[in-house]
Order: C-alpha cells, then sequence, then structure tokens
C-alpha cells in the first residue's frame, strides 16, 4: 500500500469567510490512517472552521479538500439538543447509523456511561453528554474521527482517561482522528502532529518541534512551551470513578 | 360501503391522521408550525386556480403550495427579514390574494366556509382515491428519508458531517408538508390543518420517552380525533373541522392529567 492510500483526509490551502471576513485562510494539512493530528490554538483562531471545513460542513470555501472515506464520527464543539424532542442515550447513539445493541453497549462502555443509556439525554451532566457524544462518534467503528474539543466539561481524571482512550481508539480501529483541544497538557501525550492554528497555519509538526517554535512560544508564551516538552511521561495506573486504582 | 357519506368521511379521516401523525411530529420538533400555516393559507390561491383553469383541486394545492415554500426560501436569501415575518407575509398576502381572486369568479357558487373549516358532506369517491394514495405516498417517502430528516432535526451538522445529505432531506420533507394539506383540505380546512398537525403530536409529547412512541402516540391521537370528531360532527351538525380539532384538544387536555399523575408518582 502506498503512503497516498493511507490519507483519509487532505486540506490543500483551504479557507473560508464569513460576511466577508476571512476566518481561516490557506490552510493545508492531512489525516492518515492511525494518526493523531491535533488542531491547536487562541479562541478564534479557526480551529472548528478548519474541522467543519474538513467535514464538508461549510461549502463555499476557498482551495481544495479530498476525503476518501465516507465513514466518519465527529464529535461537535457545540450542540444543543431540542427538548421538544424526546430522546434517550440509545435514540441518540443510532441517530446516523443502524447498530447492533451490543455495539452501543460496547461503545458506551468504553466511555463510562453505559448505566445511562435509557436515560433521557435531556438529564446529563455536560460531562455525561460529552462521554456520550464520543460514544456515539465512536460506535460506528468510522475510518476518520473529528473531535471537536472532546473532553469539555469533564472532570480532570475523567479527562486524561478519555485522551487515552482516544489514543487506544486509534491504535485499534487504525483510524485517523483530526482532535481539537485547548488543553496543552493532555494532547501531547497522544498526538504525532500538532497544527498551530491563528487564522493561518502558524507552525505544525511533532508536539517537540511546535513546542520549539518561535511562532508558538509568541502565541502561547513560553511556559506553554514548557509544558509541552516536558509533558511525556507514561501512566502506569488509572483509577475508576470512584477514585478507586485499576491496575492496567 | 362508500355510499355513504359519513363512511366516506371517516374513511377519509383515517388516511390523514396516518399521514398527519408522523409529520406532525417533524412539525413540532422543527418548529415549522408557523410555516404549515403558511403553506395551508397558500392553498386558497390553489384552489381559486384549480376552479379557473378547471383542473384537479389537490394537485393545483400541492403545486401552488410548494411554489411558496420555494419563494419562501429565496426571500430568506435575499431579504434580510426575519423567518416568521417572511412567514406571516407570505401566509396572509396569499390568503388575500386567493379571496380577491375568488371575488372575481362570480360565476361560481363557492362554499369558503367548507374551504376554510372542512365540510364531511363534500368528500367524495375520488377524494378517498386522493388520501389514500397519496397519503401512502407521503408515509413511504417519509420513511425512506427518515434517518437524514430525523439526524438533521437533532442536530444539522452532525448529519452533514456523516454524511446523511440533511440539505435534500429537508427540501423533500417540504414537498411533503405541500402534499399533506393538498389532501387534507376538504375534511379539515385550510385554517385548520396545522391544528390537525400539532395538537396529537402536543398531546403524544405528553406521553412519550422517545421519538418513535411520540409518532405512535401521534397518530393514535390523529384517529381518536378524527372519530370522535366526526360523530359530533354529525350529531351537532358542526362543520367537521373544527370538531376534529376541537377533539384533538380535549385529548391534549387529558394527556396534561397524565404528566401532572407521573409527576406525583416520582414525587
Amino acid at each position: 500500500m502506498s503512503i497516498e492510500n493511507n490519507i483519509l483526509v487532505k486540506l490543500n490551502e483551504v479557507g473560508f469567510q464569513q460576511n466577508k471576513k476571512w476566518l481561516v485562510k490557506g490552510v493545508s494539512l492531512q489525516v492518515e490512517r492511525g494518526k493523531i493530528v491535533t488542531l491547536i490554538g487562541p479562541n478564534g483562531s479557526g480551529k472548528s472552521t478548519t474541522a467543519k471545513i474538513a467535514l464538508g460542513i461549510y461549502k463555499n470555501i476557498e482551495g481544495q479538500v479530498e476525503k476518501f472515506t465516507n465513514n466518519i464520527g465527529y464529535v461537535p464543539q457545540k450542540i444543543s439538543i431540542d427538548w421538544t424532542l424526546p430522546l434517550r442515550v440509545k435514540d441518540f447513539m443510532l441517530l446516523t447509523d443502524n447498530l447492533k445493541d451490543d455495539v452501543l453497549d460496547e461503545a458506551l462502555t468504553l466511555t463510562g456511561v453505559k448505566h445511562l443509556k435509557d436515560k433521557n439525554l435531556g438529564n446529563l451532566s455536560g460531562g455525561e453528554f460529552q462521554r456520550v457524544l464520543l460514544a456515539r462518534a465512536i460506535s460506528k467503528k468510522p475510518e476518520l474521527l473529528v473531535l471537536d474539543e472532546p473532553v469539555q466539561g469533564v472532570d480532570f481524571t475523567g479527562e486524561i482517561a478519555l485522551y487515552e482512550l482516544i489514543k487506544k481508539i486509534s491504535e485499534k480501529l487504525n483510524c485517523g482522528i483530526l482532535l481539537i483541544s485547548h488543553d496543552l497538557h493532555t494532547v501531547m501525550t497522544a498526538t504525532d502532529h500538532v497544527v498551530c492554528l491563528n487564522g493561518h497555519v502558524c507552525c505544525s509538526g511533532s508536539p517537540k518541534d511546535v513546542a520549539r517554535n518561535n511562532e508558538y512560544k509568541a502565541l502561547f508564551g513560553e511556559q506553554a512551551s514548557q509544558t509541552l516538552s516536558v509533558y511525556e511521561h507514561k501512566h502506569d495506573h488509572e483509577h475508576s470513578n470512584d477514585g478507586e486504582i485499576k491496575k492496567n | 360501503m362508500f355510499d355513504d357519506f359519513f363512511v366516506r368521511a371517516l374513511v377519509a379521516g383515517i388516511g390523514i391522521a396516518f399521514a398527519t401523525g408522523p409529520l406532525g411530529c417533524f412539525v413540532v420538533w422543527r418548529r415549522l408550525s408557523y410555516f404549515g400555516d403558511t403553506l395551508a393559507h397558500s392553498a386558497l390561491l390553489g384552489v381559486t386556480i384549480a376552479y379557473t383553469l378547471e383542473f384537479n383541486i389537490a394537485v393545483s394545492i400541492f403545486i401552488t403550495s410548494s411554489i411558496i415554500a420555494l419563494i419562501l426560501v429565496k426571500l430568506e436569501k435575499k431579504t434580510n427579514l426575519p423567518g416568521d415575518a417572511l412567514l406571516g407575509l407570505l401566509a396572509h398576502s396569499s390568503l388575500a390574494v386567493g379571496l380577491v381572486a375568488i371575488g372575481f369568479l362570480t360565476f361560481i357558487r363557492f362554499d369558503i366556509m367548507g374551504l376554510l373549516f372542512g365540510d364531511i358532506l363534500a368528500v367524495t369517491t375520488d377524494d378517498l382515491l386522493t388520501i389514500w394514495i397519496g397519503g401512502a405516498l407521503i408515509l413511504l417517502v417519509l420513511k425512506l428519508i427518515w434517518k437524514p430528516l430525523f439526524a438533521s432535526t437533532v442536530n444539522y451538522e452532525l448529519a452533514e458531517a456523516e454524511g446523511l445529505n440533511p440539505d435534500r432531506a429537508k427540501a423533500i420533507f417540504t414537498i411533503l408538508m405541500a402534499a399533506i394539506i393538498a389532501i387534507s383540505i376538504k375534511m379539515v380546512g385550510l385554517l385548520l390543518i396545522t391544528g390537525m398537525l400539532i395538537i396529537p403530536t402536543a398531546m403524544a409529547r405528553n406521553l412519550s420517552d422517545n421519538p418513535q412512541k411520540m409518532v405512535i402516540f401521534s397518530i393514535i391521537g390523529g384517529l381518536l380525533s378524527v372519530f370522535i370528531g366526526l360523530f359530533s360532527s354529525l350529531e351537532f351538525n358542526t362543520p367537521s373541522g373544527p370538531s376534529i380539532v376541537a377533539a384533538a384538544l380535549v385529548l391534549f387536555i387529558f394527556s396534561l392529567f397524565k404528566i401532572k399523575q407521573t409527576i406525583q408518582l416520582k414525587n
């Protein structure tokens, strides 16, 4: 198999403008099978916009998007469910795909929310809802996962566990992941490639390279650069929800 | 069997209730009740065109309502007016133009009340065919677009990102709305069609915790409303549309008590 065949989505000099203002411009990146590409950047730097361009949600764009898969799982940054619609977690899990019950259970178990399966979506907490969103995206075993701030509202230990889960999923399913996060600490342990955005690609490369980059330092400060390069240790244990230590 | 006008009305009403149930759910979920009203108001224009050109009424209404829906989409893109103002503009202007046009058609005797509020005496055997074939087609198409339509109702971007083509589903749904109005106008009347779409659904919302249940309860609510409404229409000599919608309202009120009960049980 050539390298070409491993590419799932490729953005070539894409840009998007809204109300005559460019949200992003000249962004090129690609996501390959089994790789995690992380978009970082300050608020309003066009991270979500770039993801939406890659997904084909924004249509009047500049540049080209080439997609080599239709099996995509997406966790949007903002999602508001209208409560005029009665929807249980399991109904939501079947939203875009017809999946078997045991497949749903598996995904919900992975993100730790299987007990919420019959609950109404409106009764979930922010963190629980986020875990359901992630479970829904991975349940269909996608080739490409696009995760826009997937752990927002999740408690700190849960956050680490979920990032590790994301890493595990990319290995197990051999899928490509486009991840958006503002959390420099946790992201860097899992990422293969970092793209730092600020309306355009300000720098990109491996986490280490980006941390050393001067433009990155200018954008996030010296402190961030240090955390980025320092944070490269492995966890040897994890905690279950009640604080009990689980052996790996 | 279909010789009796009441049997015809009943069979027609059952056919309509089966289609309005699931469509009504989407009207409520997607907040389209005023949109439904606008299409229904424009149906009057469709009726006058049908009479002028001696054309099939249901087909004429279907085409007119679809055109109004198309104009709405264009206006939304071209003007800076909010959606509800545009809907009001189209609803009332098409109603007004329809009424003015009727004024000019002095050579035909019109039963305006029948058009506005429905008339069970008016349902012919041909209408039954229109309703049942039309209704079956509506349900079939709705079943085919269910997944993308439902997914985009929950979240447009998820549906678009995961390749479900929500725009096409939305366009087809709009056509279904025009179709349901076209087939139910004789029974329910153009002022009350939206009531038939949303009141049984509102009742169903009070009783359901998931979408499938809501669709089923919505159909059952519609059927009960048709039965109760038509029998009382016959008994008290009231127009059929208001009788059906009033029956639906009574069911809705009962469903509120059910909510109260469950809340008490939980406490």
